[in-house]
């Protein structure tokens, strides 16, 4: 296993207009925003739509399913960590970490699953291992 | 309205230092300034445009603008990190050709290695209200190096690329940078050395990454009828265009960059195409950039990246298409961790015949300078000039 130690990671700055992504986070669920004009999910987050620009934007809790889209080990850490974009099953592609697993193992395309990590007095973070 | 034909580059400099630890940052702004403008032969008072970006102190041009004792009547510090300096290329001709200023000078500045940046591989919050993605990415570690990683990690699995074949744009980078007296690293490397280097965010190397390094540079873009009185060769801007590739909602594709847009707009706007390129100065902030980037602006087919760089094609002399011919920021210098300054200068000595002989493309007489600024896996502006020796 080339992941031994745990990193210490920051909270993530809360705003106004994230602040339900956030809540639901320390209850253990994903949100992502979906347009209920043109039906597409984005993220990061926004209240208007970055594809149509309605304001009709909604939260959606994620199933937690994805994929690897694309990955790097960023072994010149002090503690090396798996820096990551997942492709959601909602369709969003998002930046996160895959973690809990051998690094050497990891594959675009690769199947992973859900799970959040804690922050240093903040929301924990999403992050995914292999399925 | 176009910028064809409306604006020259009619001086450059670049500053020798690759560690400044006894300069301020004002001081080197204002000494590529002077330099630029000595080449020209120009002086402060011809002056009435400037430009800069974030690597600048104060508040936009303000500063420098007063440090520099300028008197100018057009300004513009618009950042798209490392690209834009090229971009103000572009912007300075259509400065130029709305009347609003006819000597626009453009000076960059750094000394991140004085300073003891950890550049490439510590997450860095920008401070004060986080922008919108900040939440979204910062806690999860991204750095320099590990999102531009996750851009060879998706080229290699989509097009097969190796590390092998992005090792041979650093290789020709060496060879280039054993001519330049000022680069940081002169040693020619090989495949195996730069493959064998310790891996510091997979797949990218140690020797896929650019230098670090303190210093700067500047250019001075001038009207027709200015050009037309200075002794300097006329190095005509034919195209310039400009573009931010983001993560797009969430439907971020990381096997192209900006310089898809830029580099189709720019040609379309000199009127020429690829393959008319003698020199071409493309970023290269890693590998991946340059390979990414020679694919987008249409030098080869997308994918077919790893097959046009390899044995020795971007190596003055020896390839198809000379690029980087000072070592560019894998040998030379990387001055503010901002390297599309540095583009522009070694696009104009070479259209000046200026490059070092050994480098020297022959016959010279187009050429392109490419940036990418930010972030080339998060969010990046790309900046594209085309030149021609009139």
């Amino acid at each position: 296993m080339a992941e031994a130690k745990e990193r210490k990671l920051p909270a993530p700055a809360v705003s106004p207009e994230t602040q339900s992504y956030w809540d639901a986070a320390t209850k253990g669920k994903l949100l992502v925003k979906k347009c209920t004009a043109c039906g597409q999910a984005h993220h990061y987050p926004r209240s208007i739509c970055p594809f149509c620009f309605s304001d009709k934007t909604e939260w959606v809790e994620a199933s937690g399913k994805g994929t690897i889209y694309s990955f790097s080990v960023m072994r010149r850490a002090p503690v090396p960590y798996a820096m990551a974009y997942v492709t959601l099953a909602e369709g969003p592609r998002m930046v996160t970490n895959i973690v809990d697993c051998d690094f050497d193992k990891l594959r675009c395309e690769q199947p992973v699953k859900l799970v959040f990590k804690p922050t240093d007095g903040g929301s924990p973070l999403a992050m995914f291992t292999p399925a | 309205m176009s910028i064809k034909g409306k604006a020259y580059i009619a001086g450059i400099y670049e500053h020798p230092t690759r560690l400044a630890k006894d300069l301020s940052l004002a001081q080197i702004h204002a000494e590529v300034a002077k330099g630029a403008l000595e080449d020209a032969g120009l002086t402060k008072d011809d002056v009435d445009g400037y430009f800069c970006a974030g690597d600048a102190p104060g508040l936009g041009p303000m500063s420098m603008v007063e440090y520099m004792g300028l008197k100018v009547r057009h300004v513009d510090s618009t950042d798209t990190g490392g690209s834009s300096y090229v971009l103000h290329v572009g912007h300075a001709a259509e400065a130029i050709a709305a009347g609003k200023c006819k000597v626009a000078l453009i000076t960059l500045a750094g000394r991140p290695r004085a300073e003891g940046m950890a550049t490439g591989t510590v997450p860095r919050s920008r401070g004060g209200t986080p922008t919108p993605d900040e939440p979204f990415e910062f806690p999860y570690g991204p750095t320099v190096v590990n999102m531009y990683a996750m851009c060879a990690m998706r080229h290699m699995h989509e097009f097969g690329t190796t590390s092998e074949q992005l090792a041979w744009i650093k290789v020709a980078a060496s060879h280039h940078a054993q001519y330049n007296p000022h680069a940081l690293l002169k040693d020619v490397v090989t495949v195996e050395e730069v493959v064998n280097s310790p891996m510091i965010s997979d797949p990218l190397h140690r020797l896929d990454c650019c230098v670090i390094t303190d210093g700067g540079g500047a250019i001075v873009v001038v009207a027709p009828e200015i050009a037309a009185r200075l002794k300097r060769p006329k190095i005509k801007l034919l195209g310039a265009s400009e573009f931010i590739k983001t993560q797009m909602g969430g439907k971020v594709d990381l096997t192209y960059s900006g310089a898809r847009f830029t580099g189709k707009a720019a040609f379309e706007e000199a009127g020429v195409k690829p393959s008319d390129i003698k020199y071409a100065s493309i970023y290269d902030s890693f590998t991946i950039t340059v390979l990414m980037q020679l694919e987008d602006l249409g030098f080869c087919e997308k994918g077919k990246g790893g097959a046009f760089v390899a044995d020795g094609n971007l190596i003055s002399g020896v390839g198809r298409l000379p690029f980087n011919t000072d070592g560019g920021g894998l040998c030379s210098n990387h001055p503010a961790n901002r390297g599309g300054l540095t583009k522009v200068l070694e696009a104009v000595r070479q259209l000046r015949g200026e490059a070092h002989p050994k480098v020297q493309v022959k016959n010279c007489n187009l050429a392109i300078a490419h940036g990418t600024g930010g972030s080339l896996g998060l969010r990046h502006g790309s900046a594209t000039v085309i030149l021609e020796r009139e």
